[in-house]
């Protein structure tokens, strides 16, 4: 009995010693750290919608500042969301309606091309800089590239605009130029945030696609003429 | 070259038909079997060759055993299979396009150019910007030709983006994939020198497309003869790159199959040009009276072709 007990006893001390290491330590560990981020991340249930949607689209006009101003920063690359993206996308798409493709035939480019050729061209371009050894995320690309269509965006808009006062070639000439300064400006500012995630000797390769993205997006732009 | 054909194609034999022996059991792989079997010719005939090729045999070795290092371990479904593809520099890319351009006699694109390395980012991205160069110089040539017309308007004609995909893709992938099931059967019956993988005929077809971006964009100007010569000419530069580029992998057939094969290539380019020319680009004579109606202006590129 006795060399019983003291067998027993050494489990019954590792197990006391166990148990009571066992509940400080993850009362200590667990309990703060998820009472302190709860109190940060739920704190904006208190807070109106309308402050949230605020700060959402804040974020979104941040980053189109940088578009227009690129300097290298990774401000655009850090924290990617596809809400711009999506919104000039949409945009892009519903002001090219309305023209040429009220007719049957061969006319423009329906809602559901442009959104095709914009999201998916993106996609190949962002596919294309992986495969050649790209450093950028995939959906950072993404990201990069939707929200450096909002020069061709804005364009656009001036090409409608400048379509009501009439088509002939003084506004061609207009449209011309508008179109051609956007496409620069978009093409710049995308090689700006990609161009540094890849290889030196392979810049031209990655900047090449991007190039062409840009350039169809702006034909489509340039072309679209109004129904009358 | 005579001299050193003898030796080892005697070798070049048993190894080919045991690789053509596993072929026949495993479909899925042959196509990286093809790609493994060139790359052993070099080394072996290395042993022969008195140090003409010197580099060759160097250069081939290391990618060998880079490649089939990679081949081994990397399955298709992965993206790292497709990024060996992708695995070039911009300098490579400018070479492959201009050799692309300039046949020089006897000189063989996938040896001198693609050097066992063959890569998707050229064949893919020439047939994008041929698509569209067709698409939009068409469109514009189109409109050079109506300019002036009264009862014209312009449209940007956008489905013909998709038509000239829908050509120019299916051309580039589906007659490599036939010309490369052809090889395959003949390589079975007559043993040949030389036999090609799959992705090494893309990427010709891929690159012997590049003369036709700038012979697309001189169609826009809309006189006739300035078009047939610029066909011709493209013709001639990429037919006779193909025409070089897959003669040492029909040298040893019967004279009959070799003029099929070599025809049929150069007949499919031509077919390619021709169609894409009576197909996007409307004659500087164009037909008044039935430019009015929806129904009319469809019937019209059907006509011209």
């Amino acid at each position: 009995m006795a060399a019983s007990e003291e067998a027993s006893r050494p489990f019954a001390g590792l197990s006391e010693v166990s148990i009571s290491e066992d509940i400080p330590v993850e009362g200590d560990i667990s309990v703060p750290m998820s009472s302190s981020r709860r109190d940060d991340e739920f704190s904006t249930l208190d807070e109106p919608v309308k402050e949230t949607i605020l700060r959402d689209l804040r974020a979104v006009g941040n980053k189109f500042i940088h578009v227009l101003y690129p300097k290298r920063s990774s401000a655009l690359l850090r924290d990617w969301d596809l809400w711009g993206p999506l919104l000039l996308c949409v945009t892009l798409a519903l002001l090219l309606q309305g023209g040429a493709a009220d007719s049957d035939d061969q006319g423009g480019p329906q809602f559901a091309e442009v959104f095709v050729i914009i999201w998916f061209g993106s996609i190949v371009i962002t596919l294309n800089s992986k495969l050649l050894g790209g450093t950028i995320s995939f959906f950072q690309s993404l990201c990069v590239l939707g929200y450096c269509i909002m020069p061709l965006t804005a364009a656009m808009v001036v090409c409608r605009i400048v379509l009501v006062g009439g088509s002939g070639t003084v506004s061609f000439a207009v449209r011309l130029m508008v179109v051609t300064a956007s496409f620069g400006w978009s093409t710049f500012a995308s090689t700006a945030f990609l161009a540094d995630s890849q290889p030196p000797n392979r810049k031209a390769l990655v900047v090449y696609p991007v190039f062409l993205f840009y350039f169809v997006i702006g034909w489509m732009i340039l072309t679209f003429s109004p129904s009358q | 070259m005579a001299s050193n054909k003898d030796p080892f194609q005697f070798q070049e034999f048993e190894e080919a038909g045991n690789l053509l022996e596993a072929n026949r059991d495993a479909v899925t792989i042959s196509i990286e079997d093809e790609g493994i079997k060139p790359e052993k010719q070099p080394k072996r005939a290395a042993g022969y060759s008195p140090g003409g090729e010197d580099e060759d045999p160097l250069v081939s070795d290391d990618k060998e055993e880079l490649l089939s290092g990679q081949k081994k371990s990397v399955p298709f479904w992965t993206f790292e299979y497709y990024q060996q593809y992708f695995d070039i520099e911009t300098h490579h890319v400018k070479e492959r396009i201009i050799g692309s351009v300039r046949p020089w006699p006897m000189k063989n694109f996938i040896h001198v150019y693609l050097r066992r390395n063959p890569d998707l980012y050229g064949p893919f991205w020439i047939c994008t910007t041929l698509v569209f160069a067709i698409a939009i110089s068409g469109n514009i040539s189109n409109f050079l030709v109506h300019l002036g017309k009264p009862n014209y308007k312009y449209t940007p004609e956008f489905r013909k983006v998709t038509i000239a995909a829908t050509a120019i893709f299916s051309y580039a992938w589906l007659v490599p994939l036939a010309l490369w099931g052809v090889l395959l059967w003949r390589n079975n019956k007559v043993m040949n020198l030389v036999s090609y993988s799959f992705m090494e005929i893309v990427c010709v077809y891929g690159y012997s497309l590049a003369i036709y971006i700038p012979a697309v964009v001189l169609w826009i100007l809309p006189y006739e003869w300035l078009r047939w010569c610029s066909i011709v000419i493209a013709l001639c530069l990429s037919g006779s790159v193909l025409v070089m580029t897959f003669w040492p992998a029909v040298r040893d057939d019967h004279p009959k199959v070799i003029i099929a094969i070599l025809s049929a290539v150069v007949l499919l380019n031509a077919l390619l040009a021709v169609g894409c020319k009576a197909y996007f680009f409307s004659k500087p004579e164009p037909i008044l009276q039935v430019e009015n109606t929806p129904a009319a202006v469809m019937i019209k590129p059907t006509s011209s072709t």
